[in-house]
């Protein structure tokens, strides 16, 4: 069915750069227009979810260019649940920003440059076209470059070098691939693409082409062995960007690979053994990573690399109920991520430090906010009932089914390993005596009221989403489990976009 | 011709590739380079060349009743060079301020200890 207002997310977020582009010195005005904006988009896209969830797929033609011809924007229960979540996260972290980024940040355009990466990510959500697909990939990864070096320090830049060097090689994959299929099937849109690709001869050719998608896309989505730029630049940016950074853009990675590997190409099985011996590898080199850091984010980085394998492995296991759990994780881990690294920010203004040994007595001096935080790990960890217990419960499951019992091991063993540097991190920073460094000092205390609300309610309401999460698992299972259905049945899609 | 490019591609990907692994800045720059074309002329190639034919139907007929060249690819090649206009100038504004904050062009230098954390 077709929906004009299924791209209103995308021109909320677009017109709301553009708007402060105009003010571009008046920093307090652009924070008033980040925050509604944030907001609308967060009412339109729930609208948008609430119209595909009970009347189905709803598409787009740009221009009224009918597909396969003209690019075209569909709204399939999975993207449309995505967008969502990317609203909550990015209304947090708008509001996150208006307290935890320094004025010189924002005179030199943090805020557009938010809202442009906000716009990129509904808009690779959204896009029923694969060079489409491309071009909001490039929109999403030229506004991380800008937010990831705003500022100057030497460790941002020296992180944005290795940033920007390994995203851009993935783009040239992604594109590589896109070239090699549209010269062997004449089509770029998802859908007509989805037709072509079986009645191709030489299937042989599509598996290569297929490995070109597989690379773009594991570089992004910092999958084993191409994620070393991953642990290595998300420790450097301000708090808010790190949240973004952690909770959104690998997860776009993560959605592409999932869009193309159900809808584009079928693994085979050598295909499903490489992934899932990717996932094993990218959980073990996560958790070793994570169990020597001693900086805050650092360990956060860490964690996202091992927590990127529990959704790799549920692609790889390729069964109903793996990518059932693969997207609950999905939902789960962009919410708690950027919590994680809001919570860094939180704990930065506490003691002007991220580093565990300078860190201690946080919980002495501000228990109410240390108890939600306590929440927000428990729900990383996956403490049943809260969100991230779920996702996990259907992947070992899963991994039974499929006799993939070393797999299911290291997902054990990843949720273990999280569990003790989470313990870790929490008695070092909450329980210990504060260390008396001189380098330590609290500027939360002294940062007016309204400031302090704002820095800390997108950490109580993203919680509140985890929680609420994890005791309605009910109605997540019951969208998870249409969502895989889409998935392993293309033909709604097809149809709704091709009529 | 397609041989010639065949070959050309082959030639860029490889260099590029060995540029970008090398531990200069200003390679990776080139490697980055090097790749970007050699990916646009392989989707130029892909989308079948076909010379003197150019995709205009005839003011006299309905439909074409002759193979025409395929104008989407240069579209796409368009979009790519654009795209990779804005990173490169990117990566060159960034590559020189880094430059002269660590004062080495060597990439092995961009490692600031954990310890330096704040």
């Amino acid at each position: 069915m077709t929906d004009n207002s299924i791209i209103a997310p995308l021109i909320i977020h677009l017109l709301a750069a553009l708007l402060q582009l105009a003010f571009w010195r008046k920093t307090v005005t652009q924070r008033y227009i980040s925050v509604v904006a944030a907001f609308l988009g967060l009412v339109s896209a729930a609208s948008l979810f609430y119209k595909v969830y009970s009347g189905g797929i709803l598409i787009m033609n740009a221009a009224n260019w009918r597909a396969p011809f003209g690019i075209v924007f569909v709204a399939d229960l999975f993207s449309s649940s995505l967008v969502l979540i990317t609203a909550i996260a990015s209304l947090a972290v708008s509001v996150f920003s208006a307290a935890g980024i320094n004025r010189a940040r924002m005179l030199y355009g943090y805020f557009p440059i938010f809202h442009f990466l906000v716009m990129g990510l509904n808009g690779a959500f959204l896009t029923g076209d694969i060079f489409n697909l491309y071009v909001w990939f490039e929109v999403i990864i030229i506004s991380s470059f800008v937010l990831m070096t705003l500022g100057g320090r030497k460790a941002q830049l020296e992180g944005a070098v290795k940033y920007m060097a390994l995203n851009i090689l993935a783009s040239m994959f992604f594109l590589t691939g896109i070239g090699v299929l549209y010269g062997i099937t004449g089509s770029l849109n998802m859908a007509d693409l989805a037709l072509r690709i079986p009645k191709v001869q030489n299937q042989s050719l599509i598996h290569l082409t297929s490995v070109f998608f597989l690379l773009g896309f594991g570089i992004k989505s910092a999958v084993f062995p191409l994620y070393f730029w991953l642990p290595s630049s998300y420790h450097t940016p301000p708090s808010a960007v790190a949240a973004t950074f952690g909770g959104l853009l690998t997860k776009v990675g993560i959605y592409a690979l999932f869009r193309v590997f159900t809808l584009l190409f079928t693994p085979d099985d050598n295909l499903k053994n490489l992934l899932v011996i990717l996932a094993v590898f990218t959980i073990v080199t996560g958790m070793f990573g994570a169990l020597i850091k001693d900086n805050i984010r650092r360990l956060f980085s860490s964690l996202i690399v091992c927590h990127i394998g529990f959704m790799i492995g549920g692609l790889g296991l390729y069964s109903k109920i793996a990518m059932m759990g693969a997207v609950f994780y999905l939902f789960h881990d962009i919410l708690v991520k950027t919590n994680m690294f809001l919570i860094a920010g939180l704990i930065r203004q506490f003691r002007g430090s991220m580093n565990l040994k300078l860190l201690g007595g946080i919980y002495g001096q501000y228990p109410k906010i240390s108890l939600v935080i306590a929440l927000v790990l428990f729900s990383l960890v996956g403490v049943p009932p809260l969100s991230g217990f779920w996702p996990k419960l259907y992947l070992i499951e899963a991994g039974f089914d499929m006799k993939q019992f070393f797999l299911v091991g290291t997902i054990i063993a990843g949720s273990f390993v999280t569990l003790y540097v989470i313990a870790r991190m929490w008695s070092e920073a909450f329980w210990k005596n504060p260390s008396g460094d001189a380098r330590i000092q609290d500027t939360f205390a002294s940062l007016p009221r309204h400031k302090k609300t704002f820095l800390v309610l997108p950490v109580v309401v993203l919680c509140f989403c985890s929680v609420m999460i994890g005791l309605d698992a009910q109605f997540i299972i019951e969208v998870v489990d249409r969502i895989t259905d889409e998935m392993i049945n293309t033909a709604p899609y097809i149809k709704a976009v091709l009529g | 011709m397609e041989l010639v490019l065949v070959c050309l591609i082959g030639i860029l990907y490889a260099s590029g590739m060995y540029m970008i692994l090398r531990r200069s800045m200003v390679k990776l720059l080139l490697g980055i380079l090097l790749l970007g074309n050699a990916t646009n002329i392989l989707i130029f190639l892909l989308g079948n060349l076909t010379a003197g034919k150019p995709p205009v139907i005839p003011p006299d007929l309905k439909v074409f009743n002759d193979i025409y060249a395929d104008p989407i690819p240069q579209a796409l090649i368009l979009t790519a060079i654009v795209i990779s206009f804005g990173l490169t100038a990117f990566a060159i504004v960034l590559l020189k301020r880094v430059y002269v904050l660590v004062d080495s062009d060597d990439l092995d230098d961009l490692n600031t200890p954990e310890e330096e954390d704040i």
